[in-house]
């Protein structure tokens, strides 16, 4: 640790520098919120660097300092004198109390249905510039850098629209069965909620995840390269008990078609053996009815199969003996072989896994120790094991799976790492229930070619370079 | 009260015995997937619930089943010729499409006209894996039941399930005219359909042979979950090249801005400039004039933000632009209204706009009078 952090300087140049060196009494632990840190690069614009330097800090400049340093400094430099003497004492943000340890806080239910905090701005979906034409057939991501566990925030669950997202008054909501069934059949919600009930955690990751990867790095986060992907806990009645309900012949329905309320009408062919097995007709989601953007208030959810299938909004089941080739299974989600054929009705999502922390666009702060987290799924079954490389996949380490472990679920992964300050780059690969292994990107090009974008589940590289900076790379 | 019926007990001591179960059932994952997967206990009126539900009537079931199979099962019989189709394509379609399916503005091109007579023969679209062309839906589609189906129950996109039968027939009809598959003076109907889809250019470009149907399907890849010493050499193929570092915005801003892994300043060249600028983002930012009272709910439920932006040209003009016209004209509100809802072209060019005729009168007045204000 640096021995010039007790001395006190006099000019702010200085004050600026002390600031930002260990003090003494704190040991230097990385992500430590009581850490005085050096400032990183990307707290400080160059030309405010040297312009500080240069004439030290006038009023002016103090504001836009304090702007840019809020959260590595939390007020240090508004109060001044006093702060700057505390600092060779100790941390200022214990030193001096800050305001909401000396004032009365809010009331209950100011707001009646609770948000984030305001520090957590940053952590939003955002769509992709300039991937669709219009911001109705459009997608939105989840910020995956942002998240921990196997949950998603239903505020921050993708969204994937065709025509724009509706929000449907439940009262006038029906859901219709008819096809091969003995009897056709429409239920109010009011039925719906009646009926026996399952909750269960499953991913939703959209076909197309990954896609924009295909070719070459293309995106600068994992955001935009796999956010896609969402996983809540859906509440709702089994398919399977609908399907009886209504008679559905056992001899000729070989396939299900899902179609929803909004004004694409979504529709998706469903094998049977996925409808009778754990696909739900869901109401519910994280404790609360399904968002609007996710289908309020009745989706199908369909686990381990592309999220297209899970179709929101669902207004009608029908149970037929043929696929029925829709728009989104004729001219879309299917996947160009090199051969020229394209392949209809690719719907599981196979095993897959991304680092999150740290991922693209993200900057480790010093060396030292990190707690290196990710995701890892698979749309066959259970996930059994994480490996992760710091190597670019020459040596693997088997990671922790941190929580529950469920059937076509996300699963958090971690694993301990120090870094040393060299370059590295960080890779992850999930091994399924089946035994499969997640595949390298030039396995999946040996068969599927350049042109197939849907079904992407290679595994992921992130480049640490020495300035801590990490960036999206793919490796030959 | 009411007596307990037999076997309460019994059910609840289940109930018990699978909470423990389950509680133990942390750690190894087979346990956790058992645990996941518990099968239901029955309770002595589990499957009471027949009557719930009623059966639909037939009127219903017309009114909601109208999805067309590639066999041509769920075909409304009807007909209609290229000639009306590019009459309501003008009106209803050409705004986003183009006149001739050709424009990317809204969507990918649907026809380019460039679909071969060797393909139309063959029943595969040679350049599919041509990557210097683009793929359009004329190129891709297999099955002609799935234009039908598409058109009936989801364009024009802003306003969906407006179409009849024989204007649906009359569209697909002038779309496959756009690459020749039809000819101009071509009638389509339920009659002949099976004819048009034995046309079809990519009739024999799908394939159903491949593991990621069925959920026990055969991986396209086996990868082996090696541990030590598995790549001789690591080189970096790919990178975010720095130009584009920025493209999607400060990335700094997209991260958490306390823990371990910060977001990198990806906008510093713009140095200082940006801080102040951002610093001053209050007076800035706001809406002025016409946007900070735009109707934004209906603008955007009827689909008018597909065409028209406030501040810049679309397919239609700027919202902004409309305003100016009409500042000074005494029936402005009048005037807009109606056209809001008829639709209509050549104030501003060769545009059409279709007619908005699902506003109410009251909704088209509300945005007008907006415009006029
Ligand atoms: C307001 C703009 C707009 C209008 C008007 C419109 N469309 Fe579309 N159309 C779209 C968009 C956007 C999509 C893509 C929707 C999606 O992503 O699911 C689309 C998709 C399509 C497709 C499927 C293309 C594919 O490859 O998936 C067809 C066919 C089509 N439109 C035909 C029509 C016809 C016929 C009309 C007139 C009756 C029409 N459209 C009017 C915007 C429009
Ligand atoms: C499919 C594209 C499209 C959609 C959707 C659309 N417009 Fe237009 N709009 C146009 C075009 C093109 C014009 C120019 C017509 C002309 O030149 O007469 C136009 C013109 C207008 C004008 C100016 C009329 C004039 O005579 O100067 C108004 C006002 C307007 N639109 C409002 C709306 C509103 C409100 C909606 C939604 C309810 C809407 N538009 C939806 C394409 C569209």
């Amino acid at each position: 640790m640096s021995g010039k952090s007790d001395k006190m300087g006099t000019s702010e140049k200085e004050f600026l520098a002390q600031a930002y060196t260990p003090s003494p009494t704190v040991p230097e632990r990385p992500g430590s919120f009581g850490q005085l840190r050096k400032a990183p690069e990307s707290f400080l614009e160059k030309s405010t660097i040297e312009a500080v330097s240069q004439s030290g800090v006038d009023e002016n400049r103090r504001r836009l300092l304090r702007t840019s340093f809020t959260t590595a400094l939390a007020g240090m430099l508004g109060a001044g004198l006093s702060a700057r003497a505390a600092a060779a004492e100790g941390d200022p943000d214990i030193l001096t109390l800050p305001p909401w340890s000396k004032s009365l806080g809010n009331a209950v239910a100011t707001n009646p249905y609770g948000q984030p905090s305001k520090y957590e701005a940053n952590i939003v979906r955002r769509q992709s510039p300039g991937l669709t034409q219009t911001a109705q057939a459009s997608v939105s991501f989840s910020p995956l850098q942002g998240m921990f566990g196997m949950i998603t925030a239903s505020g921050l669950h993708f969204e994937r629209h065709h025509q724009g997202w509706v929000d449907v008054d439940p009262r006038r909501h029906r859901l219709m069965i008819n096809g091969l069934v003995s009897k056709p059949m429409v239920f109010t919600m009011d039925d719906l909620m009646r009926l026996p009930s399952v909750s269960r955690i499953h991913f939703i990751e959209c076909g197309a995840n990954t896609g924009m990867e295909w070719g070459n790095a293309a995106v600068p986060t994992v955001q935009y390269t796999h956010g896609m992907l969402s996983c809540s806990e859906f509440t709702g009645v089994p398919l399977s008990l609908l399907l009886e309900h209504a008679g559905y012949d056992k001899a000729r329905g070989k396939y299900v078609l899902a179609e929803g309320a909004d004004g694409s009408s979504m529709t998706r062919t469903i094998d049977i053996e996925r409808a009778l097995d754990d696909v739900i007709v869901a109401y519910g989601m994280n404790g609360e009815m399904l968002r609007p953007e996710n289908g309020y208030p009745l989706r199908l959810v369909v686990p381990g199969v592309q999220g297209v299938s899970s179709v929101k909004w669902l207004r009608r089941l029908e149970v037929g003996d043929k696929p029925y080739a829709t728009k989104d299974e004729a001219i879309h989600y299917v996947d160009l072989m090199p051969d020229g054929q394209s392949r209809q009705y690719t719907s599981i999502q196979e095993a897959k896994s991304v680092i999150t922390s740290p991922s693209g666009g993200q900057r480790l702060m010093t060396k030292g120790y990190y707690n290196v987290t990710g995701l890892a799924w698979s749309g066959r079954g259970t996930v059994k094991r994480v490996d992760v490389s710091f190597d670019g996949g020459r040596n693997w380490y088997t990671a922790n799976l941190e929580g529950a472990v469920l059937p076509k679920a996300l699963t958090r992964f971690n694993i301990g790492w120090v870094w040393d300050g060299k370059p590295a780059i960080l890779q992850s690969r999930v091994v399924d229930s089946t035994g499969y292994v997640q595949p390298l990107k030039r396995q999946l090009k040996e068969v599927r070619g350049t042109r197939s974008v849907y079904h992407n589940n290679a595994i992921q590289s992130w480049r640490v370079m020495e300035s801590g900076e990490v960036e999206n790379v793919q490796i030959a | 009260m009411f007596k307990l019926p037999d076997g309460f007990t019994r059910h609840v001591g289940v109930l018990l015995m699978m909470a423990v179960l389950s509680a133990c059932g942390q750690g190894g994952d087979e346990k956790a997937e058992a645990a996941a997967v518990t099968p239901p206990v029955a309770s002595p009126w589990q499957s009471g619930y027949e009557d719930i539900g009623r059966t639909a009537k037939p009127a219903e079931v017309a009114a909601w089943d109208i999805d067309v199979r590639p066999d041509f099962t769920g075909l409304p019989a009807g007909s209609g010729s290229v000639e009306q189709g590019e009459e309501i394509w003008l009106a209803r379609c050409a705004a986003c499409h183009g006149d001739f399916g050709d424009s990317n503005k809204f969507f990918s091109p649907l026809a380019l006209g460039n679909v071969t007579p060797q393909d139309i023969e063959s029943g595969h679209v040679a350049a599919l894996n041509d990557p210097t062309r683009v793929r359009t839906t004329l190129m891709k589609v297999a099955t002609v039941s799935t234009l039908w189906d598409y058109i009936d129950r989801a364009m024009p996109w802003n306003a969906p399930k407006s179409l009849s039968t024989d204007d649906v027939y009359s569209l697909v009809a002038y779309l496959l005219s756009l690459d020749y598959i039809v000819d101009e003076d071509f009638v389509l109907s339920n009659e002949n359909i099976a004819e048009v889809q034995a046309r079809l250019p990519n009739r024999n470009g799908m394939t159903q042979d491949h593991g990621l149907w069925k959920i026990d399907g055969e991986p396209d890849v086996h990868n082996t979950a090696c541990m030590t010493d598995c790549e001789s050499s690591v080189e970096v193929a790919s990178s975010i090249p720095s130009f584009a570092r920025n493209a999607h915005g400060n990335l700094r801003d997209q991260m958490r801005s306390f823990g371990p892994f910060q977001g990198v300043n990806t906008s510093e060249e713009q140095g200082e400039k940006m801080m102040l600028a951002s610093e001053d983002k209050a007076p800035a930012a706001p809406k002025a004039g016409l946007a900070a009272s735009a109707p934004m709910d209906l603008l955007t439920s009827n689909g008018c933000l597909g065409c028209h932006q406030v501040d810049n040209k679309l397919v239609g003009p700027a919202f902004t632009a409309v305003a100016k016209k009409y500042a000074d004209r005494e029936d402005a509100v009048a005037y807009l209204s109606q056209k809001i809802r008829q639709g209509g072209s050549g104030v501003w060019g060769g545009a059409t706009m279709p007619p908005m005729a699902q506003l109410s009168e009251g909704k088209a007045d509300e945005i007008a009078s907006w415009l006029a204000q």
